[in-house]
């Protein structure tokens, strides 16, 4: 599977990621060498192999619907880039 | 004072030989000596470092230390550590003062271990040389020209210089073992599950596990003794017993049982790491052990099923990057999408973007199929390899890495042959099995990692079979001659 231009654009644009125009040509490049190599995974037929999501083959644990957490706002909007009257501040969404 | 092990440092704080405050002044003073030329902490905690060793002193006064109260290590900066810094080797996280404990890091401050700083790491723990990290490659301790390993490049340096006399690293593809071999000490990565994830910053949830890295199996069973177990906050996290792994270090291996996967000693290999663990092997038949040859037919599918599955893992974890509530922000974003883009975009390095993309591909409408659910059927195939191998064998033996370690900027530009140096460390992840890497030589005085790897929650029989092998070699007591004294 080879990456073209467009691929790498749209590919970047799901993943919210901005790529500099200069580097898509690496990327296109280096992303199809790393999907020839996972295509080897095409030699093995896997047709009704279970998929194996999880190596222990655990299930998850349940907890008591109790409250564990306590409101810790202020520690946690000190790292944040941008607050105001404990709010997380984004450019504009709604005109 | 440098080569002494943990359990000598132990003992020396109990009989008030030397107290924690000198001994973690002097490793400071190592750090500040040293560390210029190794690039092998991204921040070095002396303040809160001289506290915890103050309060390890007044335990010890008291009678109330425990093994390794007092002891200095360093953490991994993966792991969260409430008000330090805590980097993941990124521009995303450079800002980033962790707000909690790691379940690790709360556990080894419970113990009475004294952080001496945060150790440097391939970005988000991508890489198996240490050059994708923000703050620049770790240099290793061997030759300065060689990379330390990846992507606990940083621990293993710092480790292997004795700027640290026990390490904590962490491993999804084969962080903790590959750079243990090409830094020549002793790494273990555990069953999936046996330590805690918690505060762990996640990459591939599925493979990702926490570990030791040490000079000696006796120091990594002391150190493990404080770090597995059972934490509630990580969903993965495994309910089993925790055995005390130094009781059974001094165990017989007379006839243990030892598979050698004829995958693991085929084309690719270097030669003269093939004969440095052939002859390792040959010590374990000394000591009576049976050595037979085994097959793990699907070994060449495992760095392939690897990138999809960790890409996929990644791009998913590495969504909550956003700009928003930690971490980078782009200057004067436009609009959101403008902010989400950019604060990513500049945050993430090459590498990162390159497995965000390529598990956004995987996982994008109409690939499913062919990528993410074929890689997690062929994760069963390659784990039922390792079943089958051990109804016959008790541990696996073979070398942890297909080449000593190979030159700062060898590998950077193509990222495939980069993949492909986890090529033996890998499956491990994917089966979540415990593997470690000892050291077993040296080729062009680099060294050489012996793997062993072994069944779901065996790590107390790997530290024993490596303990034995320890007690008979001394390739693990070699000390770079730039950092010895």
């Amino acid at each position: 599977m080879s990456l073209e231009k467009a691929d790498i654009e749209k590919i970047a644009h799901l993943a919210r990621l901005e790529i500099d125009p200069g580097d898509v040509p690496d990327y296109a490049r280096n992303l199809s060498g790393i999907l020839e190599l996972v295509e080897q995974m095409n030699q093995v037929d896997t047709e009704g192999v279970q998929p194996m999501a999880h190596p222990l083959r655990m299930t998850q644990r349940m907890r008591a619907d109790e409250v564990t957490e306590s409101n810790q706002r202020d520690k946690f909007q000190q790292i944040a880039p941008q607050v105001e009257a404990g709010l997380y501040l984004v450019p504009k969404v709604i005109e | 004072m440098h080569n002494k092990t943990i359990t000598e440092l132990a003992a020396g704080l109990r009989a008030k030989e030397f107290s924690s405050v000198e001994l973690t002044r002097y490793y400071l003073e190592r750090i500040s000596r040293y560390d210029e030329q190794l690039n092998s902490y991204v921040t070095v905690c002396t303040d809160h470092a001289l506290q915890q060793a103050e309060a390890a002193d007044r335990a010890i006064a008291a009678g109330d230390a425990v093994s390794l109260t007092g002891i200095p290590l360093a953490q991994k900066d993966i792991f969260c550590t409430d008000g330090v810094k805590t980097s993941c080797g990124s521009r995303m996280l450079d800002n980033f003062i962790a707000p909690y404990d790691a379940g690790v890091v709360e556990r080894c401050n419970g113990a009475g271990m004294v952080m001496l700083g945060k150790t440097n790491m391939d970005e988000f723990a991508m890489g198996s040389s240490n050059e994708t990290s923000y703050y620049g490659p770790v240099h290793n301790p061997w030759d300065l020209d060689a990379v330390p390993g990846g992507s606990s490049g940083g621990s293993a340096a710092a480790v292997a210089a004795r700027l640290a006399p026990v390490a904590t690293g962490t491993d999804t593809g084969g962080s903790i073992r590959q750079p243990a071999s090409l830094c020549g000490i002793t790494g273990l990565k555990p069953t999936y599950g046996r330590v805690s994830r918690y505060g762990m910053i996640a990459f591939a949830s599925s493979l990702d596990q926490g570990g030791v890295m040490a000079r000696s199996a006796e120091d990594a069973s002391l150190l493990l003794n404080v770090m597995a177990g059972f934490d509630e906050r990580d969903s993965t996290s495994a309910e089993q017993p925790v055995p005390d792994y130094g009781a059974t270090l001094n165990n017989s291996v007379a006839g243990l049982k030892i598979g050698l996967p004829k995958e693991y000693f085929a084309e690719g290999l270097s030669a003269d790491v093939a004969r440095a663990i052939e002859s390792a092997v040959d010590e374990y038949r000394k000591l009576g052990a049976e050595v037979k040859e085994i097959s793990l037919p699907n070994t060449n599918l495992a760095v392939p099923t690897y990138y999809v599955i960790a890409p996929a893992e990644c791009s998913s974890n590495l969504s909550r990057f956003d700009g928003v509530r930690f971490g980078y922000r782009c200057d004067n974003p436009v609009d959101l999408e403008d902010l989400y883009k950019r604060s990513r975009g500049e945050g993430f390095g090459a590498e990162v973007k390159r497995r965000i993309m390529i598990g956004t591909y995987a996982l994008s409408a109409g690939y499913y199929d062919a990528y993410y659910l074929k890689a997690q059927q062929l994760r069963h195939l390659i784990s039922e390899d390792f079943a089958r191998a051990f109804e016959e064998v008790d541990v696996i033996m073979g070398p942890t890495s297909p080449t000593v370690a190979f030159n700062l900027g060898e590998k950077s530009s193509d990222p495939v042959s980069m993949y492909l140096s986890d090529i033996y460390t890998i499956a491990v992840n994917l089966a979540g099995l415990p593997g470690m890497s000892i050291p077993a030589g040296f080729v062009d005085q680099r060294p050489v990692g012996l793997q062993i790897i072994g069944n779901y929650f065996d790590e107390a029989r790997l530290l024993n079979v490596a303990h034995r092998f320890q007690q008979v070699t001394d390739w693990h007591t070699h000390a770079p001659q730039q950092f010895k004294d």
